[in-house]
C-alpha cells in the first residue's frame, strides 16, 4: 500500500492532460455512487425498521431518514422466544465451531507448510481434490445420519470443520514464517507442537484474523443444513428462524392480511432483519487492521 | 529398478525418522477429510442402486444406470440444463467482469481516506447472510415494495416481479452482484498493489498517457490471478448456488429459475428419491470436474497460467 506514494509522484510532475482530469473527476463520482448503491438497501432497512408502523404502510418510493420514531417492531421481536433460542444456538454454534474449526485449519496448514515432507505431495492432493469434485448434497446427508448428527448442533459444527479453501490460505502464511526460527527451535529440542503454538501461531495475528472472519462469517449465517437437519424448533439457529419469519409474514402480506397487523409486520420484519445483521457486521471493523494484510498473503502468492 | 526401490524404502524410513510428529499431528485432519469428504464420495455410489434407508447400501440391489437414464428421458431434463448453462453464462458475463472493473478504477483512486470508505462500503453487502439478502429483495419487489415504487414513478405499472419468469435472471444476477462486487475485488487489489511501479515510470517516461499505462502494466499485471479466477470460474460452472434459488425462487417461476442444484434438493432431501437425485447431483460433479480440467489446459497452452 505505501507504494501508492511513489506513483503518485510522476503523475504530478508530469501535467495531467484534461481528459485524465475528466476521467479523474467522473471516477470519484462514480466511485461513490457505487459505494452508496452498495450500502442503501441496508441502510432502507434499518431506517424502516425504525419508523412508524402506520405512516410506513401509507409510505411510497425511498426513504433516507425514519418516518417518525418507533421501537414496537424490535420490542415484538425481542419478546419472540424463538429469537432467543436462535440467538443461543448460532451463538453456542460460532464459538465452538470457530474455535474448533481454527484448531483443526492450523493443525493441517502447519504440517503441509513445514518443507522436507516427502508425503506432502500425495497429501496435497488428498485434500485438494476435495475442492472440485465432492460426493453430493444426498450422500452428504447420510453420511451425516450413519454418524447421527441429525438434529443436534455437533451436526452443523463437525463436518464443517475444515474449510480447504482457508486452510491453503494459512498455509501460504505459515510458509513466509522465517525457516531459521523453527530450525533453531528444533535444535533447541522444542516439538513441533510446542513450535507452532508458540512460534507459528502468535507470529501469525493477521493471518489467525482472516480465518477467523472467513469461518466466524460462514457459521452466523449458515442456514440451509441446519433447516434440513434439525426437527426440534429450540435447536434452531437464528437465520433459520429469521427465514421463517420473513417467509410467514410474506405469505401473509401477499394474501392480503391488511390492518394493523399489516403494517406492524413490515417494520418487524426490517427489525428481525437488523438484529440477525447488524452483530456480524459488527465483527469486521474489530478485525478490518489485521484484515488488508492477512487477505494480500494468501492472495498474492495463490 | 530394484536398487530404486530400496532407496525409495530408505527414503520413507528416514522420512518416518525425522517427520514422525509431523504426521502425528495431520492423523485429526485427515481423519475429518475422509469422515466428511471422501466417504460421502463412496457414499454416492448409490447412484448406481435402488437405495432404502432400511436396506442400506449393502442391502440395496445394483440397477445400473438406470437413474441417470431416468433423468435423461425425463420431461425436465432439458429445462435443468438450459436453465443452469444460462444462469451460469450470465453470472459469467456480468458477475465475473464486475469487482475487476471495480479494482480497476478503485486503483485510480489516489484520496486514501476515500477509497478506503468506497471500499468499506462495498464490501457490507458481503456479510449479509442469504437469508437476509433474499429477504430485503423480496421485500423490494413486493406489489407496494420499493422497486415498484420506482416503476410507477417513471410511468410504469404495478407488477409482481418475484412471480414474474422472464425478470428471475436479472434478479439474480443483479443482487449477486450488489452482494460481490466489492469482497471480490480485495483479490485484485492486492494484485494491482503487487504490479511494480517503475514499470509505470518506465511507461510514463516514454510518454505513455494514463490509458495507455493502464492497457499495458496494469492489466498485464493482474491477467495471472484474472486467469485463475476464470479457471475456478468455469470449473463450477454447472454447480450454481442452490442456496440462493432455494431461497428466492417459487413455482412460478420454476420454468427459468429452476437449476440441477435445486432439483436434486427438491426429489432428494424433500421427496427423498436418494439414488435418483444423487445420480442427477454425481452427473453435474463429473462434469463440474471436467470443464476445470479442460478449462486448466486450455490455459496452460495459451497463457502459461494454470491451477497445477
Amino acid at each position: 500500500m505505501g507504494k501508492n506514494k511513489e506513483t503518485a509522484m510522476p503523475a504530478r510532475r508530469v501535467r495531467i492532460s484534461r481528459g485524465e482530469q475528466i476521467f479523474y473527476v467522473i471516477n470519484y463520482i462514480v466511485m461513490a455512487a457505487v459505494g452508496l448503491i452498495c450500502l442503501y438497501p441496508m441502510w432502507y432497512v434499518l431506517v424502516a425498521s425504525f419508523s412508524d408502523p402506520n405512516k410506513m404502510m401509507m409510505h411510497t418510493g425511498g426513504l433516507l431518514k425514519p418516518l417518525g420514531f418507533s421501537t414496537s417492531a424490535y420490542e415484538k421481536v425481542f419478546a419472540n422466544p424463538n429469537i432467543i433460542s436462535g440467538y443461543r444456538n448460532v451463538l453456542f454454534i460460532l464459538i465452538v465451531g470457530v474455535i474448533l474449526c481454527l484448531i483443526m485449519t492450523s493443525l493441517g496448514a502447519y504440517v503441509l507448510s513445514r518443507k522436507n515432507l516427502l508425503w506432502k505431495k500425495p497429501l496435497m492432493l488428498f485434500i485438494m481434490f476435495t475442492m472440485f469434485f465432492s460426493g453430493g448434497m444426498i450422500p452428504f446427508y447420510l453420511n451425516l445420519k450413519s454418524f447421527n448428527l441429525t438434529n443436534s448442533l455437533w451436526g452443523l459444527i463437525i463436518p464443517f470443520m475444515i474449510t480447504t479453501y482457508n486452510m491453503i490460505i494459512l498455509r501460504t502464511s505459515f510458509e513466509s514464517i522465517p525457516e531459521s526460527l523453527i530450525e533453531a527451535a528444533q535444535i533447541d529440542g522444542a516439538s513441533h507442537m510446542k513450535i507452532l503454538t508458540s512460534i507459528v501461531l502468535p507470529l501469525s495475528k493477521a493471518a489467525l484474523a482472516v480465518q477467523v472472519l472467513y469461518y466466524g462469517v460462514e457459521k452466523w449465517n449458515a442456514w440451509f443444513w441446519a433447516s434440513s437437519i434439525i426437527r426440534d424448533r429450540d435447536k434452531l439457529p437464528l437465520q433459520v428462524i429469521l427465514r421463517e419469519i420473513l417467509l410467514s409474514s410474506t405469505a401473509n402480506m401477499q394474501a392480503g392480511g391488511g390492518g394493523d397487523t399489516e403494517a406492524i409486520g413490515r417494520t418487524i420484519r426490517y427489525a428481525t432483519i437488523m438484529v440477525a445483521t447488524v452483530p456480524i457486521l459488527m465483527i469486521y471493523p474489530l478485525i478490518q487492521k489485521y484484515f488488508t494484510k492477512g487477505v494480500m498473503i494468501g492472495a498474492v502468492k495463490e | 529398478m530394484k536398487k530404486k526401490n530400496s532407496n525409495f524404502i530408505q527414503d520413507v524410513k528416514t522420512d518416518w525418522k525425522r517427520n514422525k510428529s509431523l504426521y502425528f499431528i495431520i492423523i485429526p485432519v485427515i481423519l475429518f477429510y475422509i469422515l466428511f469428504m471422501y466417504k460421502p464420495m463412496y457414499g454416492a455410489l448409490i447412484a448406481f442402486q435402488d437405495y432404502s434407508p432400511a436396506k442400506g447400501m449393502g442391502g440395496s440391489n445394483w440397477v445400473g444406470f438406470k437413474h441417470f437414464i431416468k433423468f435423461f428421458n425425463s420431461p425436465y431434463f432439458f429445462r435443468l440444463i438450459r436453465n443452469t448453462i444460462v444462469l451460469s453464462l450470465y453470472s459469467l458475463i456480468f458477475c465475473f467482469p464486475a469487482p475487476i472493473i471495480l479494482a480497476l478504477l478503485l486503483n485510480e483512486v489516489k484520496n486514501k481516506k476515500f477509497k478506503s470508505v468506497t471500499q468499506t462500503m462495498t464490501y457490507l453487502p458481503h456479510f449479509i447472510s442469504m437469508v437476509v439478502a433474499v429477504g430485503i429483495i423480496q421485500e423490494f419487489c413486493l406489489n407496494d415494495g420499493l422497486i415498484n415504487d420506482i416503476v410507477v414513478m417513471f410511468g410504469g405499472e404495478r407488477s409482481a416481479i418475484l412471480q414474474n419468469p422472464k425478470l428471475y435472471r436479472m434478479i439474480y444476477i443483479v443482487s449477486d452482484i450488489w452482494q460481490q462486487i466489492g469482497w471480490g475485488s480485495i483479490m485484485y487489489l492486492a494484485a494491482l498493489a503487487g504490479v511494480d511501479q517503475q514499470l509505470y515510470e518506465a511507461a510514463s517516461i516514454d510518454g505513455a498517457g494514463k490509458w495507455k499505462q493502464i492497457l499495458n502494466v496494469t492489466i498485464p499485471g493482474i491477467m495471472p490471478t484474472v486467469i485463475i479466477m476464470l479457471i475456478l470460474r468455469i470449473g463450477s460452472l454447472m454447480s450454481m448456488g442452490y442456496e440462493k434459488t432455494i431461497l428466492l425462487y417459487n413455482p412460478t417461476t420454476y420454468e427459468t429459475a429452476d437449476i440441477i442444484s435445486s432439483y436434486v434438493y427438491r426429489v432428494g432431501l424433500l421427496e427423498q428419491s436418494w439414488s435418483y437425485s444423487t445420480a442427477i447431483g454425481l452427473l453435474n460433479s463429473i462434469i463440474n470436474c471436467a470443464l476445470l480440467v479442460f478449462a486448466n489446459k486450455m490455459s496452460k497452452r495459451v497463457t502459461e497460467n494454470s491451477l497445477w
